[in-house]
Order: structure tokens, then C-alpha cells, then sequence
């Protein structure tokens, strides 16, 4: 009986000792009982201050880790449901949907994990938002979709699925290298009030606490990610617009040239996890 | 009516009679508060699903399984989970009743071996 109250005590203590330290969980992402997810992996070389990356998905609490490993729980998952019927709509001049052209949205396969990619044909570096509307604007002579629209970010989600399981893999070298030079730039430079860069928190301070949060590496490998705050889904740059804005720095704008060039940095980073295929995230 | 509305269940196809199953349910519904105006000022009346229920009928044996009241201050795409005691091969039915007088249906039917 003592003996199991000196156990409790320690338990306790533990507990206590527990919010603290927030390093990120070593489990196992498995969705749907069936696809297993690389949450954990070895940091791609040319990344100077990492060792081993990790999904956001392993600094999160158990209860919302559990929502992801299940597409009917996980509510990202209604989006890209919505985002079926709009790949099935006839919009524009030309009388066409997406499934005119692509068929089966299962076509996308890949697509995702190798944006952001330099574009040959438009001489710039473009993100799924420029090939969406590019389709939309040229294709379907429909209208251009904004960056974070509901239907743009819905239908990044539903391309992000069919890529799901396989690891990331954006080309940094050739005609990308400067703006990946430039992404770097950009992360290592400390902005705003707060004199704050992606790196002093998401590389030196991951798994550390910060406004009551879990730091965690920044990846953007599950994007776009249902978010539990705002019950929607999220597009990459909305997130970065949202962690600039905290550094209380001017942001950028989403689908900005500086954004598209520290999407494929951050992206970078992350080579090798998978593509979660809407992630969700408090 | 209002828009974008998808119910969603998931219920196990088979069981063994007696046994304790998990349900889950979800329904896409934007759940208006009435507390929000539109761009002209005016109010949008609440429109949320107000009760929910879930019913098993059997050969033999039916009932009602939970019957759920919602209030305001109730999130988007409500999501339910329950458990249900399977007494028999028969269909679960499910009911989402909106303040705008839509209801919305859907069955699954469950095998006992």
C-alpha cells in the first residue's frame, strides 16, 4: 500500500514535469489503419542546423494526433470532399472542368510532392496555387481563383491527398537554386519588433514552449492543414503570413514572389517526410 | 434549406449479437448562430440542426439509441460518437433536424452472423 503511494508520488512529479519539456512523441502516424506516414526522419544534408526532422504532427497532443490517423474524423477531410464536386464543374468559356482534362483526381498522384517547382514555359518559380489557376485562367478561361480562396485551398487539399505517404522531394538545384538561396536568406533573417527568424524558433527552440504551444520545426509537409482554431483549411502562405505577423513584422502578401521562394526553402527542409494529405493542427 | 449539407456515418458492417459497436457521425452544416449579419446589416436567422437522433430497427426488436438536443454555441459540422448494442441484423437510422424545418436522413444497415 505504501508502496503504491510512493508510485503515485512519483507519478505526479512526473506529471508535473511533463508540459515542460515538449520534445516531439516518437509514435507511429498510421491513417486509416493502412497508410503509414514518415513523421520522422534523417535532415536532408544542406540543412546546416537540423539533424532529424519531424512533422508537426509529433509535437501535437494525443487527441488531435489521433484525428489525423482517421479520414472521418479528420474534418479536413469534408474540404476536400468539396473540393471533389468543384474538379467535376464545368466553369469558364471553354466548357470544362478539371476532370476534363485530368480525369480522375488520382491523375495528381506525385503532383504535391514536388512543390514548390520552377516553371520552364512561365520562367518562374510556381506553387500548385499557379498551376490551379493557370488551368483555370488559360485552360478553362475561367476565373482566377485568390490564393486562399475557399475553393483554391480546398482543391490544393484534394491534389495534397493523392500524394499522401509518398516522401516530399522539391528539386533545389538548377533553375530553383536562387530561390532557394533567397528562401534561405529569408529564414535566416531576423524581421520585425520582435527581431525574430523562422530559424530562432522552428531550429533552435523546437520542441520548446512558446504562447502556451509546442514549437515545432515549421514543416510544411501535411499542408494544407485543418487547423482546430479556425476549423478550416489552411494554405501554406496563410501560414507563413500568420508567423511573420507574430514576429510583428510587415508581412508579405500569400502568393508573393518572397513567399513562393520560402515555400520551396521550408519545403526543402522537409524532403523526405510524407505528404499527409490535409494534417491537422490546433 | 441550407447549403452544403452531407451527412456522414460510419457504422461497422457486420457484428456479433450482443455486441457493443461504435458509431460515429458527422454532418457538414454551417450551423448560422443568428448572431451574425450580412454585408446589408441584417440579421441571418439561426439556422442550426437542433436535434439529432439515431434509431435501430430490427426484425424484432427497434428503439431509439441516443436522441440528442443542440443548442447554440455549437461548432460546424457537429460530429457524434456513440456505442450501440447490437441485438440483431437491422439498420441504424439517422435524423438531423434543422432549424429551418429540413431534415436530413440517412440509414446503414448492420449484419449480425
Amino acid at each position: 500500500m505504501r508502496r503504491k503511494a510512493f508510485a503515485t508520488a512519483a507519478l505526479v512529479a512526473l506529471g508535473l514535469a511533463g508540459p515542460l519539456s515538449a520534445d516531439p512523441v516518437d509514435d507511429k502516424l498510421i491513417v486509416n489503419g493502412e497508410t503509414e506516414l514518415v513523421t520522422h526522419t534523417k535532415a536532408p544534408d544542406y540543412i546546416d542546423g537540423l539533424d532529424e526532422i519531424w512533422s508537426g504532427w509529433a509535437f501535437r497532443a494525443a487527441e488531435t494526433r489521433a484525428i489525423e490517423a482517421d479520414d472521418f474524423d479528420n474534418p479536413g477531410m469534408i474540404f476536400v470532399e468539396d473540393a471533389e464536386a468543384v474538379w467535376n464543374r464545368v466553369e469558364g468559356g471553354a466548357g470544362k472542368s478539371c476532370a476534363s482534362c485530368h480525369g480522375d483526381p488520382s491523375s495528381m498522384k506525385g503532383v504535391r510532392t514536388v512543390m514548390p517547382k520552377y516553371n520552364e514555359k512561365a520562367g518562374d518559380l510556381w506553387s500548385l496555387e499557379d498551376y490551379i489557376n493557370d488551368c483555370r485562367v488559360n485552360r478553362m478561361q475561367a476565373e482566377a481563383w485568390g490564393w486562399n480562396d475557399k475553393d483554391m485551398v480546398n482543391m490544393t487539399a484534394l491534389i495534397s491527398v493523392q500524394s499522401r505517404g509518398m516522401p516530399m522531394n522539391v528539386a533545389i538545384d538548377g533553375p530553383a537554386k536562387p530561390y532557394w538561396e533567397k528562401g534561405r536568406e529569408m529564414y535566416y533573417t531576423r524581421t520585425g519588433q520582435l527581431e525574430l527568424s523562422c530559424a530562432n524558433c522552428h531550429e533552435d527552440h523546437y520542441g520548446d514552449m512558446i504562447r502556451a504551444d509546442h514549437l515545432s520545426q515549421g514543416q510544411i509537409n501535411g499542408f494544407p492543414t485543418y487547423r482546430l482554431k479556425n476549423a478550416k483549411l489552411n494554405s501554406i502562405h496563410a501560414r507563413f503570413k500568420g508567423c511573420v505577423r507574430d514576429t510583428r513584422a510587415a508581412t508579405y502578401k500569400p502568393g508573393s514572389p518572397e513567399f513562393h521562394a520560402l515555400e520551396l526553402y521550408v519545403a526543402s527542409r522537409g524532403n523526405g517526410l510524407s505528404v499527409e494529405g490535409v494534417a491537422v493542427r490546433n | 434549406m441550407a447549403k452544403g449539407v452531407k451527412p456522414r456515418v460510419k457504422v461497422p458492417k457486420s457484428a456479433a449479437a450482443g455486441d457493443v459497436v461504435t458509431i460515429k457521425t458527422l454532418i457538414s452544416h454551417k450551423m448560422e448562430s443568428g448572431q451574425r449579419k450580412d454585408k446589408e446589416g441584417n440579421i441571418i436567422p439561426r439556422s442550426i440542426i437542433n436535434r439529432f437522433t439515431c434509431d435501430f430497427v430490427g426484425a424484432s426488436q427497434s428503439g431509439n439509441v441516443i436522441d440528442v438536443q443542440l443548442s447554440g454555441a455549437i461548432s460546424t459540422n457537429p460530429y457524434f460518437e456513440f456505442e450501440a448494442k447490437v441485438p440483431e441484423s437491422g439498420e441504424f437510422k439517422f435524423t438531423w433536424y434543422d432549424d429551418d424545418g429540413s431534415v436530413y436522413e440517412t440509414a446503414k444497415s448492420i449484419t449480425v452472423a
